[in-house]
């Protein structure tokens, strides 16, 4: 797509002051009407002119969504709090330790300047066949031009595909997954909270849409509970340039460990499948078992179990298992013997 | 013209703020009439409702108030340079990948080609035309990149020394690994990295010593 160098076409703009001034603006305008968060997800569809709205609702000046607050022993996280808000509040270094990593390692410091949480785990999928603009499944299409032999499919999806192929790219959301943490969710009928794991969508159930946001909701706010507070956690995020980009996968990790074996934990990854991926297959043969490079590549082997590679991912199977393995031995342990 | 004919139903029409509004904003496409030519489409204008904005805005631009007439869908990047005429801050790519058109909104960098003008409404933006003093003397950031010959084609320049001023203020005695990694955000394509950090570092020294 070529770089187009102008301004955005016109739009009406609406920056409400609270929730429910934005919530009335999404009833009136419905499928017009675009959300901004951070605006850097929204700004490249609008430049692109990939996606025309009538009608941007920038939530930038609703103060009461931007902020940390201590909540039952965990945190209540504002959804337009900024990524480097999140990286630098001292309960979420002390606490959740795990968040804060991989806040940090997504896109650049001005971007983590500008761009909130509620963004960044509400942000659509960088397959570039979609983001230019084909008109393929997820655009209301009927064609995935990233699965075709001659795509060029090197950031695509090894697990859980249906049509489409496309990944998430979000680095926080494996990381609230990991931690239990909740979403809330305020539309007309009133708030709705849901588990981070459930609010994110894969093709299979909509292939057009990323989480269970409706258009006329808004994500208010992110609960993170106390349960994993001070665990032991891990997180890596491989990519190609250490700045900017997205991540190829990720891997976050809370765990117990007591007198060397696991008690309990939650792993996910993401950039392997339209959603991240809770590996709950991974968590329950771990458990009792100990926290080393052995236990690490049995949990290794299970949770690649059904991947299938496109012409230009197979790299991504082993990389997932290699990062399974070592989330849960250690990094030092776990340097693989082939 | 009509209006002229007919001087009763224009007062009756027009009010004195629209006309001040309509003889501003024709400056300001006159002017403007080549860059912004593709955005003649107008939204319906929504009077009043809660959250909608007006054209006319009064910013707060390296410590002056400037009153400039905003598209709604216009970015700092192009206020600044098209509107304001502080073509300091440079576009690269307009895609949040390069850092050249960095500003500090409330000491904090952003890109400005991805923020709303509208979205500074009430905040301090600093742009590389605001760091000397008024008497002309270098802020020691931009001391320190003279003073060691930072950069080779220079574009890039402003963004990154607005990048390290406000990295500097969260930070300001950082290690070369540190002050990097708060830089990251900027790219040259000249590959001047090595040169650029040691000037950087060199003017946080000068801000430290001031």
């Amino acid at each position: 797509m070529a770089v187009i160098r102008d301004v955005m076409p016109a739009f009406e703009l609406f920056q409400p002051a609270t929730t429910d001034d934005a919530l009335a603006l999404l009833a009136k305008y419905g499928s017009d009407a675009w959300v901004l968060a951070g605006g850097l997800d929204s700004f490249d569809w609008l430049k692109d002119r990939i996606k025309r709205p009538k009608v941007v609702v920038d939530m930038s000046q609703a103060s009461g969504l931007r902020g940390i607050k201590e909540m039952n022993g965990g945190l209540e996280i504002g959804a337009m709090t900024t990524l480097t808000e999140v990286v630098r509040h001292p309960l979420v270094k002390e606490h959740f330790s795990l968040l804060a990593e991989g806040a940090e390692l997504a896109a650049s410091p001005q971007i983590r300047n500008q761009g909130t949480i509620g963004g960044n785990v509400s942000q659509d999928t960088r397959c570039w066949y979609y983001r230019s603009g084909w008109k393929c499944y997820r655009a209301g299409g009927n064609i995935c031009f990233a699965d075709t032999p001659t795509a060029i499919n090197r950031e695509h999806a090894i697990l859980d595909a249906d049509r489409c192929v496309a990944v998430n790219p979000s680095d926080s959301a494996p990381a609230l997954i990991a931690l239990d943490a909740q979403m809330v969710i305020r539309g007309p009928g009133g708030e709705r909270v849901v588990n981070a794991q459930d609010y994110f969508v894969g093709p299979d159930i909509n292939i057009m849409r990323m989480t269970v946001l409706k258009p006329n909701e808004l994500l208010t706010a992110i609960r993170i509970p106390g349960t994993w507070g001070g665990a032991k956690f891990y997180f890596e995020k491989i990519r190609d340039r250490q700045v900017w980009d997205f991540p190829l996968v990720n891997i976050a990790a809370a765990m117990k460990v007591s007198g060397g074996k696991i008690e309990q934990i939650r792993m996910a990854v993401n950039g392997v499948a339209a959603r991240p991926l809770r590996l709950t297959a991974v968590e329950s043969a771990v458990i009792g078992k100990p926290a080393d490079a052995a236990t690490g590549e049995m949990a290794g082997k299970i949770a690649i179990q059904g991947a299938v590679a496109l012409r230009f991912n197979a790299y991504k199977i082993p990389l997932m298992r290699n990062l399974v393995k070592r989330a849960i031995g250690g990094v030092q342990e776990a340097a693989w013997k082939s | 013209m009509a209006d002229m004919k007919n001087p009763e139903e224009t007062t009756k029409t027009l009010s004195r703020r629209d006309l001040i509004k309509g003889v501003i904003a024709a400056g300001a496409v006159s002017s403007a009439g080549y860059l912004f030519r593709s955005s003649g489409v107008r939204a319906a204008q929504t009077q009043s409702a809660a959250g909608s904005v007006e054209r006319l805005v009064t910013l707060n631009i390296n410590g002056q108030q400037r009153p400039v007439d905003v598209m709604k869908q216009e970015t700092l990047a192009m206020t600044l340079r098209y509107k304001l005429g502080l073509t300091g801050t440079k576009l690269g790519c307009d895609r949040s990948e390069c850092g050249a058109c960095t500003v500090l909104i409330d000491d904090v960098p952003h890109y400005s080609c991805s923020v709303l003008t509208h979205s500074v409404r009430g905040k301090k933006v600093v742009s590389i035309e605001g760091l000397a003093s008024a008497d002309g003397k270098l802020h020691p950031v931009q001391q320190g990149v003279v003073d060691e010959q930072g950069f080779q084609c220079a574009f890039c320049m402003s963004g990154f020394i607005m990048s390290a001023v406000g990295f500097l203020k969260v930070n300001p005695k950082p290690t070369r690994t540190e002050l990097a990694h708060g830089i990251s955000g900027n790219l040259c394509r000249c590959q001047d990295y090595d040169k650029i950090l040691t000037a950087l570092l060199k003017g946080a020294e000068n801000m430290r010593r001031a």
